[in-house]
């Protein structure tokens, strides 16, 4: 029989409705799965049994009656980004030691409201700022993939590495994540998992933990590019409390899975074969390329030509915005305060000792940014270079339904492997960030393994509002793959 | 070096970051060639280019001026670090 942590979101309701097994059981053997692994993966950094057997018990008798929401019974992994109602929620900074929220992100509860179980709280690089969860204060994620022949610990990506590497790891059915650079779609591809980072304002950003809002959406990561539809479904809302949430009816997005390609035109953006590209990746694309032709999409070679200015502009309006967004952790209200001898001194103790440096170095950049006179320079500057990266899209998007590109420049590295060189990290997010300048939907699916034998992502970019076409279209993707192998487990510690 | 040491100096007071000494040299290097490399956006001329404000044409949403929330002030201190009844309390500020 196959083990309940190895099922699909979709093939758990229906096995949930069918009374094959309780939500009680199906939340049980992912508690004990999250028990035996923890420690070797560290994904979560807040398992939450109680809280996810007490949810199961509402889901079974909600089932019992007939009754029960779009994901009833389901268990869920949540990034520590989403604030839950009496459940510490810390961004994994010290800063926010013990927060411990008395509200719920409109996000999760719209997950609750659907009936899905929460399992925990999710490790993430400190304020989703990172690429490789190495800048989390509860320490690094293990990716479960490994290289062939090899125990290295390669990261889960990030800044979702938790969320991934649960998914992966059969420690949850889905996860939530958000994705300001590429922290949903990266750690998908380095996890061999789907990730799909929504058009902003698809999902509302209230109570979610700012990072830099404009660019900040939350998605879903999941092991079937059907489960991520189901999850977003129920996470998607107009929240009038989100003044950039849109007012646009949900749809059906698991409808759009298995309409297949034809008649779709596939645009190929001719500036992503940077220069130095692994001949594997390019290889990945091209096989991509192949799999929607025969599918019966048109491809098209487009032209994006600001895509190299993506990433710097990024990293004046990131740092700009978080250096904006992160200024009330002051020791007053929340969290840590080390103690000064006057409430300046206070401020900047508390600070110097709740932040780490990646987070640091961001808010110094930031604030360097926004200082007086330099403002045109950089944060206006930057905001005019999206205008151009924006218009890039609005032109491909005349001619094409949807832009194929790699997910990464390469698959998954070992712990420790870039963090000495901030711009070299920075450099991973150079295919995934455009899409977030320009506010525009992307996913990654899992579409082979690099030649070390751990999994590679190709991504699909949308139209603003049209995930949709993206659903359709990765879902052929998935199937011209094959499912990729589940990784060995090495991390269970025995029963 | 785009920034010298009196400047993270400065730019760290601003952010209300307490620095030691030591940092200083480590963080005039990683500044300065962040900016170095984000200087490549001086090869754009965006001097007709407006500024991206938003993903689609969207209207500021409005609602009607009254009370939506609040009452709630056990809620507010509840994560406090330091609390007196319903005042935040922080090192003396007037003398």
């Amino acid at each position: 029989m196959t083990e309940l942590t190895d099922l699909t979101i979709a093939e758990a309701r229906k096995g949930l409705c069918d009374k094959s097994f309780s939500a009680r059981e199906l939340a049980q053997a992912h508690i004990e799965a999250i028990e035996a692994a923890n420690a070797a993966l560290n994904a979560y950094v807040l398992p939450t049994p109680e809280w996810a057997l007490e949810m199961a018990d509402a889901s079974d008798a909600r089932l019992a009656k007939g009754e029960g929401g779009a994901l009833e019974g389901i268990p869920l992994g949540i990034k520590d980004l989403f604030c839950t109602r009496g459940v510490r929620t810390t961004a994994c900074s010290h800063i926010l030691d013990g927060f411990t929220p008395t509200y719920e992100s409109t996000v999760t509860a719209n997950l609750w409201a659907e009936g899905a179980v929460m399992l925990g709280k999710l490790n993430n690089d400190e304020f989703a700022m990172g690429s490789s969860n190495e800048t989390s204060y509860y320490g690094v994620v293990a990716n479960p993939w490994r290289r062939e022949g090899s125990d290295a610990t390669l990261v889960p990506g990030g800044s979702s590495g938790g969320s991934s590497a649960a998914v992966a790891a059969r420690l949850c059915m889905g996860a939530t994540a958000t994705d300001t650079g590429g922290s949903i779609r990266q750690p998908a591809a380095f996890t061999g998992t789907v990730g799909l980072k929504p058009t902003y304002g698809r999902c509302s950003r209230w109570g979610i933990v700012a990072f830099a809002s404009s660019l900040d959406q939350a998605g879903p990561i999941a092991r079937s590019v059907r489960d991520a539809a189901i999850l977003l479904k129920a996470m998607a809302s107009h929240d009038p409390k989100d003044t950039t949430s849109a007012d646009l009816p949900v749809p059906d997005f698991e409808a759009a899975v298995g309409q297949g390609v034809k008649g779709l035109t596939i645009g190929i953006p001719k500036e992503y074969r940077v220069p130095g590209m692994a001949p594997e990746i390019e290889a990945l694309w091209q096989q991509g390329i192949e799999w929607l032709k025969a599918a019966g999409a048109d491809i098209k070679e487009v032209s994006l030509p600001h895509t190299k200015y993506a990433l710097p502009s990024y990293y004046i309006v990131a740092p700009a915005e978080a250096s904006s967004n992160l200024a009330r952790y002051d020791g007053v209200r929340y969290g840590l305060r080390e103690t000064g001898s006057d409430v300046i001194s206070m401020y900047e103790n508390t600070r110097e000792a709740g932040f780490g440096t990646e987070v640091k170095r961001r808010i110094l950049i930031g604030t360097y940014v926004l200082s007086a006179g330099y403002y045109d320079a950089y944060y206006l500057k930057a905001q005019k270079v999206r205008t151009l990266i924006k218009r890039d899209f609005d032109q491909a998007f005349a001619g094409v339904d949807a832009i194929l590109t790699p997910t990464t420049p390469g698959p998954a590295f070992a712990l420790g492997e870039k963090s000495g060189d901030p711009v070299e990290m920075y450099l991973n997010d150079i295919f995934t960030v455009t899409v977030n300048m320009a506010g525009l939907p992307g996913i990654s699916v899992p579409a082979g393994l690099s030649s070390e034998g751990t999994p590679l992502g190709l991504q699909l970019i949308g139209r603003a509002f049209d995930e949709e076409t993206l659903f359709r279209t990765a879902q052929v993707i998935e199937a011209a793959a094959g499912p990729l192998a589940k990784p060995a487990d090495w991390w269970s510690k025995a029963a | 070096m785009s920034v010298d040491r009196a400047t993270v100096r400065r730019i760290a007071r601003l952010a209300r970051i307490a620095i030691a000494d030591e940092e200083v040299a480590r963080l005039e290097t990683e500044l300065s060639g962040i900016l170095d490399w984000v200087a490549q956006l001086d090869e754009l001329d965006t001097s007709n280019v407006e500024p991206m404000t938003r993903v689609e044409a969207m209207t500021m949403k409005k609602r009607e001026d009254v009370v939506t929330d609040g009452f709630c002030a056990d809620d507010i201190v509840k994560n406090a670090p330091q609390v007196d009844d319903h005042y935040f309390v922080v090192p003396k500020i007037v003398e």
